[in-house]
């Protein structure tokens, strides 16, 4: 692989990863914060590939991400099913509305 | 052989949930307290399990598990704690619909937590503590309500931030050493790839920070276990917390490599500002299980400046502690149950007088305390006395210094709150109360027994069958 | 830069897409088109894993990431959001003010690492086992972590979601 594209995908799994740590911090939308967080595992599942495909190991890391993803999406569904019990007491899903703001 | 201790539970789980009419609260309790306790006996006779091998039909189930004497220390503490648990959930669920999901998802976290403690690898690591944190979350949030839900939903959020940092660093170890497993991340340490898998073991330490409750990572823990049930406390309290954090780090410290000066420093200056900022949020706090989330923040420090002093005395004093803190800490959340099924509330000020009126409570609470803030003979004086010796040995005496007056510090918010509920004058809310029941007395006995047991007998430990709980190593003097 | 974008064209193309969408779903006021960029983003980021030879990762991110998650999500907003008019022009207003900075900081961070050296790493000599002999001969645990997680995930989604019956048993 050469050097530029190397780079390239670097940039971009570091500004992924970025975007949704930012995101994550400064929302007050339940919802939103978990759009963050699979922006975040996005990031992480090109890493770990792209990894795979450096050191020449690529079974290796990508049952590891297949792993991942489906962790992941039992993650996603209880936090969703969490969301939504939130909203059948408060009728919203924003933080704010909470008594414990998110710190 | 290992595999039984991670096989086992998930067999239990279906079979518990095959017929068609669900059997009685106590059928469930007692499933768990049996695997409970086998999880003790495995601990005491675990060399001798390792050495069987297993028959030759079940080769098929060769996992890549190991154990060693810090996993032993870990497996009786899971045993305890989950016993204590589930012996406080028999009577403290509502429904027995509850008390079944509860029953069923302590089994899971069972599984999740005997897995993680014998995983020889760093990405498996990861995939059990995700079982622990997923089972945990849907633990707190077990009966529905807001503030549970709260609670559950930033504990998941953190936790997830957590795994991130954990699979990137698992990518790094992965980039650097090509490999995940302990043995090949420990070869690649002495390559030319050292200082990429140093970042690696430093930002999956960061990611251990954050589940374990450390401070400046510490947001979710009181909210979760304030706004989670009682016996789901003593579980997160007593043993979840310290599998999902400092286990990690003991771990790297034990098995892969002595920290370096950065690691080090990180260690010492995180784990200082835990020991300090926990007992200082103690003391102002109104809420009796808050307090005691608290507490356990400031005991984690303590944990994590002994694995900071990058000495073999200093892990084996961290070990210690991890087994003594699940112990006290477990007993005073048994406590705080008893206290809520009679009063009914665990706010500090409407709870005055209440030792007068649940005098066997009030006793093993009072050990408990005395237990935690290290006062001798109790056990927790010695795995304080261990980590305070660790840190003068290696050389770091003002930290010595700071570990001795955060105790001392502990010590005060324990008494005020044994001041203001215990041995107060009962008021008008806690005149009518009576004794708990016994499904909180038992434990809480026994825990109690447990704390003065293992402290009185403490400078036999070495030669007895429970010389694991010290690693095994020859103390200093 | 050009010389990238000339050399592996698709890719870079692609890599942009990804971050476009990856903005798009932060920076939009409608939670729903919030929603269908990241699928969009998802659909990228397969995409790419095609491109980096792991087809059989890219089939469940494209399933489950694309598919599945996508469609929890869009769920999950049809039985929680009522947005009026009112809030998403008030919300159109608000997002300007607190993240016009997003971009600028993706911008620097971006030039930054682009300038870093990569770093040396190991090459492991040649003969990994393929995806599917590597999940069931060497990570048979992680596979049985799976399967204790999906249960867990059902337990989780029975106790949030099962209606208790009038009559306890």
């Amino acid at each position: 692989m050469s050097p530029e594209l190397l780079t390239a995908y670097v940039v971009t799994i570091v500004l992924l990863a970025t975007t949704g740590l930012f995101y994550l911090l400064v929302t007050t939308n339940l919802i939103r914060a978990l759009v963050a967080l699979e922006l975040m595992t996005k990031a992480v599942t090109l890493g770990l590939v792209l990894v795979g495909k450096l050191t020449n190991n690529p079974g290796f890391t990508q049952a590891l991400t297949i792993t991942v993803i489906v962790i992941e999406v039992v993650i996603l569904v209880v936090a969703v099913g969490l969301v939504l019990l939130c909203h059948k007491h408060t009728g919203t899903v924003d933080a704010r509305n909470l008594r414990n703001i998110r710190g | 052989m290992l595999a039984i201790l991670v096989l086992v539970p998930i067999a239990v789980i279906f079979l518990q949930n095959l017929p068609f009419r669900s059997p009685p609260r106590a059928y469930y309790t007692m499933a768990v307290l049996i695997l409970a306790f086998a999880e003790i006996l495995a601990a005491i006779t675990l060399p001798d399990l390792v050495a069987r091998l297993p028959p030759a039909a079940l080769q098929i189930l060769h996992f890549a598990l190991t154990a060693d004497q810090l996993t032993r220390v870990l497996l009786a503490s899971i045993g305890i704690v989950l016993g204590t648990a589930v012996l406080v959930g028999q009577r403290s669920f509502s429904s027995d619909r509850q008390h079944r999901r509860f029953a069923n998802l302590l089994l899971i976290s069972l599984t999740g937590m005997n897995a993680t403690v014998l995983s020889s690898d760093f990405f498996t690591l990861y995939v059990f503590l995700e079982v622990v944190s997923v089972s945990s979350f849907i633990l707190v949030a077990l009966d529905r309500g807001l503030f549970a839900v709260e609670g559950a939903f930033r504990y998941l959020i953190l936790s997830a931030l957590a795994s991130t940092f954990m699979l990137s660093a698992v990518a790094l170890l992965a980039l650097a050493c090509g490999g995940t497993s302990f043995e090949v991340v420990r070869s690649g340490f002495n390559s030319t790839q050292a200082t990429l898998a140093r970042l690696g073991v430093i930002v999956f330490a960061v990611g251990m920070f954050i589940k374990g409750g450390v401070v400046p990572f510490h947001a979710w823990l009181p909210g979760a276990y304030a706004s989670a049930p009682a016996a789901v406390s003593i579980l997160l309290a007593g043993i979840v917390t310290k599998v999902s954090g400092v286990y990690t780090l003991a771990r790297i410290t034990y098995s892969i490599y002595v920290p370096d000066e950065a690691l080090a420093t990180v260690l010492l200056a995180l784990g200082t500002a835990s020991m300090v900022l926990g007992a200082i949020l103690a003391l102002s706090q109104a809420d009796l299980k808050r307090m005691l989330a608290y507490s356990s923040i400031s005991q984690i420090g303590y944990v994590v400046v002994a694995l900071g002093c990058a000495s073999e005395l200093g892990v084996v004093a961290a070990a210690f502690h991890i087994f003594n803190h699940a112990v006290f800490k477990a007993l005073l959340f048994v406590g705080t149950a008893a206290v809520e099924s009679k009063a009914g509330t665990t706010e500090l000020h409407r709870l005055a007088g209440i030792g007068s009126k649940m005098p066997v409570t009030c006793a093993t609470t009072t050990i408990g305390m005395l237990s935690a803030a290290g006062f001798p003979p109790f056990a927790g004086f010695f795995s304080k006395l261990l980590i305070v010796l660790a840190l003068w040995k290696s050389g770091h005496t003002t930290y010595g210094v700071i570990a001795i007056l955060a105790s001392i510090l502990t010590l005060s918010y324990l008494l005020s709150m044994q001041r203001q509920m215990l041995f107060g004058k009962p008021n008008a809310e806690t005149a009518t109360l009576s004794e708990a029941d016994a499904s909180h007395l038992v434990p809480a006995i026994f825990l109690a027994f447990l704390a003065v047991f293992v402290g009185v007998l403490f400078p036999l430990l070495l030669h007895s069958p429970l010389s694991f709980l010290l690693l095994n190593r020859k103390l200093p003097w | 830069m050009p010389d990238v974008l000339s050399k592996h064209p698709i890719d870079v193309i692609v890599l942009g897409s990804l971050v476009v969408a990856a903005l798009w779903a932060v920076l939009s006021p409608r939670l729903l088109r919030a929603v269908i960029a990241l699928a969009l983003a998802s659909i990228c980021v397969t995409a790419l894993l095609f491109r980096l030879e792991a087809p059989l990762v890219g089939v469940f991110e494209l399933s489950v990431c694309a598919g599945l998650i996508s469609a929890v999500f869009i769920s999950s907003i049809s039985l929680s959001q009522l947005e009026t008019e009112e809030t998403i022009a008030k919300a159109r207003r608000e997002r300007i003010r607190r993240y016009w900075f997003l971009p600028l900081l993706l911008l620097f961070v971006g030039i930054a690492v682009g300038h870093m050296s990569p770093p040396t790493f190991t090459r492991v000599p040649a003969g990994g086992l393929e995806v599917r002999s590597v999940l069931w001969t060497e990570r048979h645990l992680d596979l049985l972590g799976q399967v204790v997680i999906l249960l867990a995930g059902a337990f989780g989604v029975v106790v949030f979601f099962k209606e208790t019956k009038k009559h306890e048993p």
